[in-house]
């Protein structure tokens, strides 16, 4: 008996090791993109950055910058199973890199996912993060912020065929789906909306739950949402009235003001050059959100 | 200290749903343990082979991928609509049901052949030998190893944390988001697990004495 | 079949009721399958796109390297928890009382709390204090999946180690010091052997379920298989639907089957320990439970054959 047992499984990683071995069809995997390709740019990189920053100092001595980023947020932070980044925050991401010196190929990317990026960030894992962060007191206590880059407003995703939902004042009884420690999802459970709340750690669980009827509506920032419903145009939709205002920056480390500052005047610059317009118009200006200029000067602390 | 008393309310929240999570998911891998048993001891192969599988599969994955396909494949295929919570229940349950299934057919195993052969020959029934001659003996074998498995149950629970139920990881969670010092956080969750764990370890004994009996 | 505890061999008519009890039972079975595989079909898991994800050079890089991932956090959470078992077992029986206590503190510390609690407070931790450590990339995850393992491993490890030992018959270690053999010499030469000898199945079984908890890394976003696999499926859309199903399949197929081969091993040399005559009984080759029953284990095996006492953490 035991003998069979074996074989069967050595049989099946054996049958796995071999298919892994013999390579396999590039490119990416799945359904090709609906809102077309998205872009992505080219920065002209700066030389010899003097920074009085700890953290860019660290980055510079290990020739590597990591920044961390979204995975799983199309047309925003996305990841492909070729291993290829995409979309507007790692477009912000790669031009923010480039004025601190750092080239595309010294940019190391590192997936860290909303319920972990308070941690992440103030423990120095990330040297600086771009990945929908939106900007607010409680956090300021624990992370530094740069921005903000872009103003996004918590909206719902619901099913296609969905009817009662018409905005968030129709949740009250429905399931709502968010990720643990998100501002929307704080806001809609209020008694004021009254929506039941499931909470997982990915914004792509959230969706999954809503295909299968697990939940009935979604909720993060309009930005992403649109990214989702721009990928299933046929089974999904935002219903298009924001209720919140999320300003979006990029996470630091707090102490580090010379950081801060230095990443504030790489915004405001690719802002003032058209890079911010170019980026935007060929990754989230994709999936259907219009073109709005960030205001600017920036804010500095 | 004070972590304890200004987070007293989380605290008690994620004691209870541990709680409630860990009797939930017992109940039902009891029932579905016993059950799985019957069909391994059984004289009918199909259902011997179910159990068999049953076991062999659930036992050898991954909790966490049970949850995966607890919360991303059941709903999608069987039941739409199901609650976190019960999902949770479920794949606790489903997991912790093989070993109870080993336990209870080991406990069987243990009462000697001869003993249910002079039962048929005194003219005893099916159930009748099953429940005054196999019963009260295999039970008395199973009781200690299903302390270490609801003990085991309990601390599984904490899985059920990340996926959207409110239970002591939760709060260890919460606390060290909000930049708590984690020695402290672990502590008093250790300790909350500590009365838990104790408490079944004592019921258990508890039981165990009152069936012990002089041989 | 032969007669069991609750029948009786069949008889003409027993032998035709389980007959058809058996066409119904398999009825039954396969009902149950098919209708799942249809509902799988119906919502369409099994349509050539979603299978095809698996021929893409990404996709399998991406499992192996998940694969790899998990192998090789397993591998060194093995061997510190097996070497932190054998200081903690040591220790619990040692002659002086203050080791005696904090190795039985530790023991009991960390074999009550879940592992995933104590693997996100090190990773805390280790985040904190991570340029101190020299922690680089993925250190700080890696270590505090390791360290967590071990950590809670070792004390389940050394509780076996402890039954292990002490299922040496006394005669042995009298004899032992009798020749003259000092403490260390009696521990490490006669004891120790003898113990992991008859251990052996348990520890391999409470092996597997390391292998099993590594994907606890899961939830510190660690990328081991699990959360490879995952993140393919999130971040795939086939045919508007993401590929959990055949994700799921693929991984969890990889997973027992390397937990079976590794059950399997202990099975053989349980097998294999029934045929030395040391006198010692070796341990059924069954996952022991949070094995604080170690000693319990072997007390029940003696009657209750293949004990089923068993769990993971």
């Amino acid at each position: 008996m035991s003998i069979r047992k074996t074989a069967a499984a050595a049989s099946v990683v054996l049958a796995l090791a071999a298919t892994a071995a013999c390579g396999g069809k590039e490119g990416n995997a799945g359904d090709k993109p609906k809102g077309g390709e998205v872009i992505s740019g080219k920065y002209t990189v700066a030389k010899d950055v003097k920074l009085d920053s700890p953290t860019l100092k660290a980055a510079q001595k290990r020739g590597k910058l990591i920044i961390g980023a979204k995975a799983d947020q199309p047309y925003l932070g996305f990841e492909d199973t070729t291993g290829k980044r995409s979309g507007f925050d790692i477009e912000i991401a790669k031009m923010v890199a480039a004025d601190l010196g750092f080239s595309e190929d010294q940019i190391e990317f590192k997936t860290v996912d909303s319920n972990v990026r308070e941690t992440s960030i103030s423990k120095g894992q990330v040297d600086y993060y771009v990945g929908t962060y939106t900007i607010n007191d409680e956090r300021k206590k624990q992370v530094g912020f740069a921005g903000p880059y872009y103003v996004a407003g918590a909206d719902l995703l619901v099913r296609k065929d969905e009817k009662d939902i018409t905005g968030p004042e129709s949740v009250k009884g429905k399931k709502v789906c968010s990720i643990v420690g998100s501002t929307p999802l704080q806001e809609i459970k209020k008694s004021k909306y009254g929506a039941k709340t499931t909470e997982l750690g990915k914004y792509s669980l959230c969706v999954k739950q809503l295909l299968d009827g697990q939940v009935d509506a979604v909720t993060t920032d309009d930005a992403i949402l649109k990214g989702y419903a721009a990928q299933r145009p046929s089974k999904l939709k935002v219903v298009g009235k924001p209720f919140t205002k999320e300003p979006y920056g990029i996470g630091m480390n707090k102490g580090d003001k010379a950081l801060r500052d230095a990443i504030t005047d790489a915004l405001e610059k690719h802002i003032k050059n058209g890079d911010y317009k170019k980026a935007y118009e060929g990754t989230l200006g994709k999936s259907g959100s219009a073109y709005v200029a960030p205001e600017t000067p920036l804010p500095r602390y | 200290m004070n972590l304890l008393f200004d987070y007293f309310p989380e605290f008690r929240e994620g004691f209870l749903g541990t709680l409630s999570l860990t009797a939930a998911s017992a109940a039902l891998a009891l029932i579905l343990g016993i059950v799985m048993a019957g069909f391994r001891v059984s004289p009918i192969p199909p259902l011997r082979a179910f159990g068999t599988a049953w076991v062999t599969l659930l036992r050898n994955t991954p909790l966490t991928l049970l949850f995966l396909i607890a919360f991303f494949v059941i709903p999608q295929i069987l039941f739409p609509g199901t609650s976190p919570y019960k999902l949770a229940v479920g794949a606790l349950g489903c997991y912790t049901s093989t070993f109870i299934c080993e336990a209870v057919r080991s406990g069987i195993s243990t009462v000697p052949i001869g003993q249910a052969e002079a039962a048929r020959s005194l003219g005893m029934t099916f159930f009748q030998t099953l429940r005054m001659i196999v019963l009260p003996q295999a039970t008395r074998t199973v009781i200690p190893p299903l302390s270490s498995i609801f003990i085991a149950l309990t601390k599984n629970s904490a899985i059920a944390g990340a996926f959207s139920n409110t239970e002591l990881f939760n709060v260890s969670k919460l606390l060290n988001d909000k930049g708590y010092p984690t020695g402290w956080i672990f502590l008093w969750i250790a300790l909350a697990y500590l009365v838990i764990t104790l408490a079944i370890s004592g019921l258990f004994r508890l039981l165990e004495r009152r069936m012990e009996v002089a041989r | 079949m032969s007669a069991s505890v609750l029948y009786d061999a069949p008889g003409p008519k027993a032998r035709i009721r389980n007959r058809v009890y058996s066409v119904i039972g398999t009825l039954a079975v396969l009902g149950l399958i098919a209708f799942i595989v249809v509902r799988l079909n119906d919502k369409g898991q099994f349509a050539p796109e979603m299978w095809d994800i698996f021929n893409y050079a990404g996709v399998r890089n991406d499992i192996v390297d998940g694969l790899l991932t998990t192998l090789q956090v397993f591998a060194v959470a093995a061997v510190l928890s097996l070497a932190l078992g054998v200081v903690l077992a040591v220790g619990r029986l040692s002659d002086h009382k203050a080791v005696r206590w904090f190795a039985t503190g530790f023991i009991e510390l960390f074999r009550s709390i879940p592992l995933l609690i104590t693997i996100y407070a090190l990773w805390q931790i280790f985040l904190t204090y991570k340029n101190d450590l020299g922690f680089a990339g993925d250190g700080t995850e890696f270590w505090a999946l390791v360290v967590g393992l071990a950590v809670y491993n070792g004390s389940v490890q050394a509780e076996v180690l402890r039954a292990g030992i002490n299922s040496v018959p006394k005669g042995q270690r009298e004899a032992a010091y009798a020749l003259g053999m000092r403490k260390t010499q009696v521990m490490m030469t006669i004891l120790i052997p003898q113990g992991v000898r008859a251990m052996l199945p348990t520890i391999i079984s409470q092996l597997v379920v390391t292998l099993k908890d590594t994907s606890l890394g899961y939830v510190i976003t660690y990328q081991e298989l699990l959360y490879q696999v995952q993140q393919i499926a999130g971040n795939t859309v086939v045919n508007d639907d993401y590929p959990y199903v055949p994700l799921i399949i693929v991984g969890g197929a990889i997973y027992v089957a390397l937990c079976m081969a590794l059950s399997a091993l202990a099975t053989w040399i349980e097998r294999r320990g029934r045929r030395a005559k040391s006198g010692i009984a070796v341990a059924p080759a069954e996952q022991p439970i949070a094995a604080g029953d170690a000693l319990d284990v072997i007390d029940h095996s003696e009657v209750a054959g293949p004990a089923g006492t068993a769990t993971k953490n």
